[in-house]
């Protein structure tokens, strides 16, 4: 079975995950961020996107070295190569926290129907359009 | 007095509550999540930027550093602290108050 049908198989799911807390003060970040990747790797057809704290995630130059926790902000980047193409990124939130797009982590994929060109994965979108989002899954874990 | 705060403004009013609740005079310390509070481009900026006229405002860099925020994105005065500066200032204060 090839990719695409598999995709559009009966057993693959269109799956959103919502990230709504900052990476570090506690543990919803990584293990959202697990679950995505571990939903990824069996193929399910992942989205996620950051919301209000949870934009925080993807901001660059993070280093726990000094605080001794993991930094799995490493980890944002294999999002592509899972096949997680959909990450979204709400511009209201980034707005009220004064980042803009060159403070987050730059993240691509490697689209395979145009010569695997390497593509950004992050997506801002306004509210409007994250509203559309929302509702066109049918399955969304929040984190 | 120290007050520390270690919650995102943004998600919870842990800082809006330690702006509002502590005395003149008095140092306050971000730490953890707290450290979003000290972003110049962030909504808190303005209610921050206006205690530093009677409070001193610390940050504390290794959870700066964890969150990676620069030096030039913090509210201008806020000084940076590390783990001894944090020791530092709870032995120099007559107490700790945490606003979690």
């Amino acid at each position: 079975m090839n990719e695409n049908a598999s995709r559009s198989g009966a057993m693959t799911k269109k799956i959103l995950y919502i990230n709504r807390r900052a990476p570090h003060g506690s543990g919803y970040a990584q293990e959202g961020l697990d679950v995505a990747l571990i939903g990824a790797a069996f193929e399910q057809d992942v989205a996620m996107a950051f919301i209000d704290d949870g934009v925080f995630q993807l901001k660059k130059g993070q280093d726990t070295q000094e605080i001794g926790s993991r930094n799995f902000s490493a980890t944002y980047r294999a999002l592509g190569d899972y096949d997680v193409h959909r990450v979204y990124v709400e511009r209201e939130s980034m707005t009220r926290r004064g980042l803009d797009e060159d403070d987050l982590m730059s993240l691509v994929y490697a689209d395979e129907e145009d010569d695997w060109q390497e593509k950004p994965l992050i997506r801002i979108v306004g509210a409007k359009e994250m509203r559309d989002i929302i509702d066109d899954h049918a399955v969304i874990f929040n984190f | 007095m120290l007050h520390t705060v270690n919650k995102s403004p943004f998600e919870k009013n842990s800082l809006e509550t330690c702006l509002r609740l502590s005395k003149s005079g008095s140092k306050i310390l971000l730490i953890e999540d707290g450290v979003y509070g000290a972003l110049k481009n962030g909504e808190m900026a303005s209610a921050v930027n206006q205690c530093r006229k009677d409070r001193e405002i610390y940050a504390l860099g290794p959870d700066l550093r964890a969150r990676g925020i620069e030096y030039d994105e913090l509210i201008q005065g806020i000084a940076v602290v590390d783990y001894p500066g944090f020791v530092q200032l709870a032995a120099e204060s007559s107490g700790v108050q945490s606003w979690m």
